[in-house]
C-alpha cells in the first residue's frame, strides 16, 4: 500500500513523467487502432511498426545524429512507403493481403536490422541507443518525450473529431462511402496516416512488437463490450491508458520489471476478461444463451409431443407413459430427462407411477407452442405458396422463435384460421 | 570463397530453402502471418526450456518451442472462433502477448538465462565456423548448426513428400480432403508444428523476425513466377539460395548482419518479380484479352 501512495504522490519526478507518457501513448494508439480494428487491418499496424526501423536507421546515417525530428520523418516516410507496397501489392497482384504483410514486415525489417547492425559496427550505435527502437526503454522517458506524446495525442483528437463521420463510414461500408462521392482512398490514406503517425511516436518507448499490441488488444477488448463506434473508441483509450498506469506502477515498485511488456500484460487481461465474461457477446454469455436456447427446445418439443398425443386420444391432461412419447417422436435420452425436470419444476407436468401428464397450464403452454407451429405452415402455405409437405422442417425451428407480437400478426394476417393445411385444429386459448 | 564463407552458406541455404518450402504452403492456405505469430510466440517456450532444463541443449528448447509454437495456433483459433474475434485480430493480440511474457520472462530470470535480445532477434549465423561438431575420435566435422540446418532441410524434404499429397488437398480442396479421408485439422497441426520447429532450429541462426522473411519472401516471389505448386516449391527453393548468396555478400560488403542481408536481398528478389508480374499482366490486358498463366488462380485446384 506505501508503495501505491508513494506512486501516486509523484514525488519522483520520473514517475509523474512515465505515468503521463504510457498514459498519453496508450489512449492515442488504442484510439487510432479501433479504426484499423474495424477495417481489418490490425496487423498492417505490426507491419508499419516494423517498416520504420530502415526508415530511423536511414535518416540516422543522413543526420549523423539523433535529432528526434529528422528520425521521425525519416520513420513516417519508410511506414508509408510500407503502407502503400502493402496496398499495391495486394490490390494490384495474387499475392493476398496477409502475404504482403508478412512479406513487408519482414522484408523492411530485415533491411532495417542490416543497416542497424552496420551503424552499431562503426561504432555510433551505442551513442545513439538505437536498439530502443527494437525494445523500448520506457524507463528513460523524458519531457520531451511527454510533450511530444501531448501534440500528438492533440492533433489525433482534432483530427479524427473533424472527419469522424467519414471516417466511421469508409470504416464500416467503403462500398457506400464512395457511392456517395466520399474520397475513400484519401480518407483511408489520412486514417492509416495517423496510425503511423501514432506508431511512430510510441515506438522508442515500448518497442515494436508492444507497438502493435497497443494497436491491436485495446480495440479487441473494447469490442466486446459495445457496438457503438463512439463508446468504443472511449473503451478503448481508457483500456490503453489504463495499462499504461498499471505497467508503469508495475516497473515502479518492481525495478527489473521492463514497462512496456507489463503494460502488454495488462491490456491482454483486459482483453482475456473482456472476451469472456462481456454481456451479450462474451464467450460465457453466450454459452449461457445457447444453454437457454437448448432448454426451451427440449421443452417445448416434449409439451408438443404430449399434446398431440392428447389430440389423438380426444382429452388432454391424460397420463402419457415414457414409451409413448418416444414412439412419437425420438428424443435423445439425456435432452429428454433434462426437459422433464425442467417442466416438472415449472409445474407443467406432474409425475405418475406411469408416466406424465400436462397440467392446465400445461396445456396451455403446449397449446401455444402447436398453434404457432400450424400457424407458421398455414402462413407458409398461403402467403409464400409453398406445399403442404414442404412446410413442417422450417415451422420445427421457428415454432421456437416467434414472439407474441408476431403471433398477433400472423392471426391477423391469415383471419384466424381454424385448420392448418393438414386440417388439423389450430388451438387458440381464447 | 574460404571454407568459413562455404559453411556460412551452406547452413544459410539449408535454412532459407526449408523455411521456403513450409512457408509455401503458410502463403497459399492463407496463413503467413500465423507463421510470423509463431516465431514471436516461441520465445517464452524457449526461456522456459532455458530455466527448466538449465542448459543450452536443443532438445529441451525445441519441446518448449514447439509447444508454445502449437499453443499460439490453438489460441488464435479459440479467439476466433469461439470469442468471435476477427482474426487479425486475434493473431495479434496473442502473439504480442506471448512475446510480451517471453520479454518479461527473461527479465526476471535475467541472471540465470544466457539468452540476449540481440540474438533473438539477428541470429549469429557469422558464428557458424566457430561452433564446431567434434566426432568421437576428436577429428572435426564441421560446424555444428551446418549439420543441423541440413539434417532440418532432410526432416522437411522427407515431410512434404511423404505429405504431398495431403498438403495439397487440405490446401486448395478442405472439403474435398475431408470427402476423401484427408483430415485437414490434422494436416494443418502437422504443418504448424514443423513451423514452430523450423522456427526453432532457425532461431540461432537467423533470429526471429528474418525466419518469417524466409518463410515469406522467396514462396511470394516464386508464386508470382508460376501457378503450379511443385514448380513453385522448385523455384523457391532455389530463390532461398539466391537471397542467401547474395545476402551473405552484401552484408559482408556494408558490414552489417548477414540475416539482415538475406532478409533483404529476398525482398529485391521479390521486388524483381512484382515488376516483371506487373508488366506481363499488363501485356496480357492489352493483348486481346488473352488469357494469362499469371493473372489466373491456382490450377493445381482443378487437379485436386
Amino acid at each position: 500500500m506505501d508503495t501505491l501512495f508513494e506512486f501516486f504522490s509523484f514525488n519522483d519526478p520520473n514517475v509523474l513523467i512515465v505515468t503521463l507518457g504510457t498514459f498519453f501513448l496508450g489512449a492515442i494508439s488504442a484510439t487510432t487502432g479501433c479504426f484499423a480494428f474495424l477495417r481489418k487491418r490490425s496487423l498492417v499496424g505490426d507491419a508499419v511498426a516494423h517498416a520504420i526501423l530502415p526508415g530511423i536507421a536511414l535518416a540516422f546515417m543522413i543526420g549523423q545524429e539523433k535529432n528526434p525530428i529528422i528520425l521521425i520523418i525519416g520513420a513516417l516516410i519508410s511506414g508509408w512507403i510500407a503502407l502503400l507496397s502493402i496496398d499495391h501489392i495486394s490490390k494490384n497482384s495474387k499475392i493476398k493481403s496477409d502475404t504482403a504483410i508478412g512479406l513487408v514486415l519482414s522484408v523492411f525489417f530485415g533491411f532495417g536490422i542490416l543497416l542497424l547492425t552496420r551503424i552499431q559496427h562503426s561504432g555510433a550505435g551505442n551513442q545513439a541507443g538505437l536498439d530502443k527502437f527494437l525494445f523500448g526503454k520506457a524507463a528513460s522517458m523524458s519531457v520531451q518525450d511527454v510533450q511530444t506524446f501531448a501534440i500528438v495525442g492533440l492533433i489525433t483528437l482534432i483530427i479524427l473529431s473533424s472527419f469522424y463521420k467519414e471516417f466511421k463510414l469508409i470504416s464500416f461500408n467503403p462500398d457506400y462511402a464512395s457511392s456517395v462521392g466520399l474520397p475513400v482512398r484519401t480518407l483511408e490514406f489520412f486514417l492509416s496516416s495517423l496510425t503511423v503517425l501514432a506508431i511512430t511516436t510510441g515506438i522508442q518507448s515500448v518497442g515494436v512488437v508492444l507497438m502493435a499490441a497497443l494497436l491491436i488488444t485495446p480495440a479487441a477488448a473494447a469490442r466486446s463490450w459495445t457496438h457503438r463506434l463512439g463508446s468504443m473508441i472511449l473503451l478503448s483509450a481508457l483500456f490503453g491508458a489504463f495499462a499504461g498506469l498499471t505497467g508503469t506502477y508495475i516497473s515502479y515498485t518492481a525495478p527489473r520489471m521492463p514497462t512496456g511488456p507489463w503494460v502488454v500484460m495488462a491490456l491482454s487481461f483486459f482483453a482475456l476478461f473482456s472476451l469472456v465474461f462481456a454481456p451479450k457477446r462474451g464467450v460465457l454469455s453466450r454459452i449461457r444463451q445457447q444453454r437457454k436456447n437448448r432448454e426451451k427446445i427440449i421443452t417445448e418439443n416434449i409439451l408438443k409431443a404430449m399434446y398431440q398425443i392428447g389430440e389423438r386420444h380426444g382429452a388432454q391432461g391424460d397420463v402419457v407413459t415414457e414409451e409413448v412419447l418416444q414412439e412419437k417422436r425420438s428424443f435423445l435420452k439425456r435432452e429428454f430427462s433434462l426437459g422433464v425436470r425442467l417442466l416438472r419444476k415449472r409445474l407443467w407436468i406432474i409425475e405418475s407411477p406411469e408416466g406424465w401428464k400436462l397440467t392446465t397450464s400445461g396445456v396451455t403452454e403446449a397449446s401455444r407452442v402447436v398453434r404457432l407451429h400450424r400457424l407458421w405452415e398455414m402462413y407458409l402455405n398461403q402467403k409464400m405458396n409453398l406445399q403442404a409437405d414442404h412446410i413442417h422442417p422450417n415451422a420445427e425451428t421457428i415454432e421456437h422463435i416467434i414472439t407474441p407480437e408476431i403471433e398477433r400478426e400472423l392471426i391477423r394476417e391469415l383471419d384466424r384460421p381454424e385448420r392448418d393445411p393438414h386440417d388439423r385444429e389450430i388451438p387458440y386459448t381464447s | 570463397m574460404s571454407l568459413n564463407d562455404l559453411y556460412i552458406l551452406v547452413t544459410g541455404s539449408a535454412i532459407a530453402i526449408s523455411c521456403g518450402l513450409l512457408g509455401s504452403f503458410l502463403i497459399l492456405r492463407k496463413m503467413a502471418m500465423i507463421g510470423d505469430a509463431i516465431s514471436h510466440a516461441v520465445l517464452p517456450g524457449i526461456v522456459l526450456a532455458f530455466l527448466i532444463s538449465g542448459s543450452r541443449d536443443n532438445i529441451p528448447m525445441l519441446i518448449g518451442a514447439a509447444g508454445f509454437g502449437l499453443l499460439t495456433t490453438v489460441l488464435i483459433e479459440l479467439f476466433h472462433k469461439k470469442a468471435r474475434l476477427q482474426e487479425d485480430a486475434s493473431i495479434g493480440v496473442t502473439f504480442t502477448w506471448l512475446f510480451a511474457l517471453g520479454v518479461i520472462l527473461i527479465s526476471v530470470f535475467s541472471g540465470q538465462v544466457d539468452l540476449d535480445q540481440d540474438c533473438v532477434l539477428y541470429g549469429e549465423i557469422a558464428y557458424v565456423p566457430l561452433d564446431l561438431l567434434i566426432g568421437p575420435d576428436g577429428s572435426i566435422w564441421g560446424p555444428r548448426p551446418m549439420w543441423i540446418g541440413i539434417g532440418l532441410l532432410l526432416m522437411v524434404v522427407i515431410f512434404i513428400i511423404i505429405g504431398y499429397r495431403g498438403l495439397l488437398v487440405s490446401t486448395f480442396n478442405p472439403a474435398y480432403a475431408v470427402s476423401i479421408g484427408i483430415s485437414a485439422s490434422v494436416w494443418h497441426y502437422l504443418l504448424m508444428g514443423m513451423v514452430s520447429f523450423t522456427t526453432v532450429v532457425s532461431f540461432e541462426s537467423v533470429g526471429a523476425i528474418l525466419v518469417v522473411a524466409l518463410m515469406i519472401a522467396p514462396p511470394a516471389t516464386a508464386y508470382l513466377w508460376t501457378g503450379r505448386l511443385r514448380r513453385m516449391l522448385l523455384l523457391t527453393a532455389i530463390f532461398g539460395v539466391l537471397s542467401t548468396i547474395f545476402g551473405y555478400y552484401l552484408a559482408v560488403w556494408i558490414n552489417g548482419s548477414v540475416a539482415g542481408g538475406m532478409a533483404t536481398a529476398s525482398g529485391v528478389f521479390f521486388g524483381i518479380a512484382y515488376v516483371r508480374y506487373r508488366i506481363l499482366s499488363n501485356r496480357a490486358i492489352y493483348s486481346n484479352g488473352k488469357h494469362n498463366e499469371h493473372a489466373i488462380s491456382h490450377p493445381e485446384m482443378d487437379k485436386a
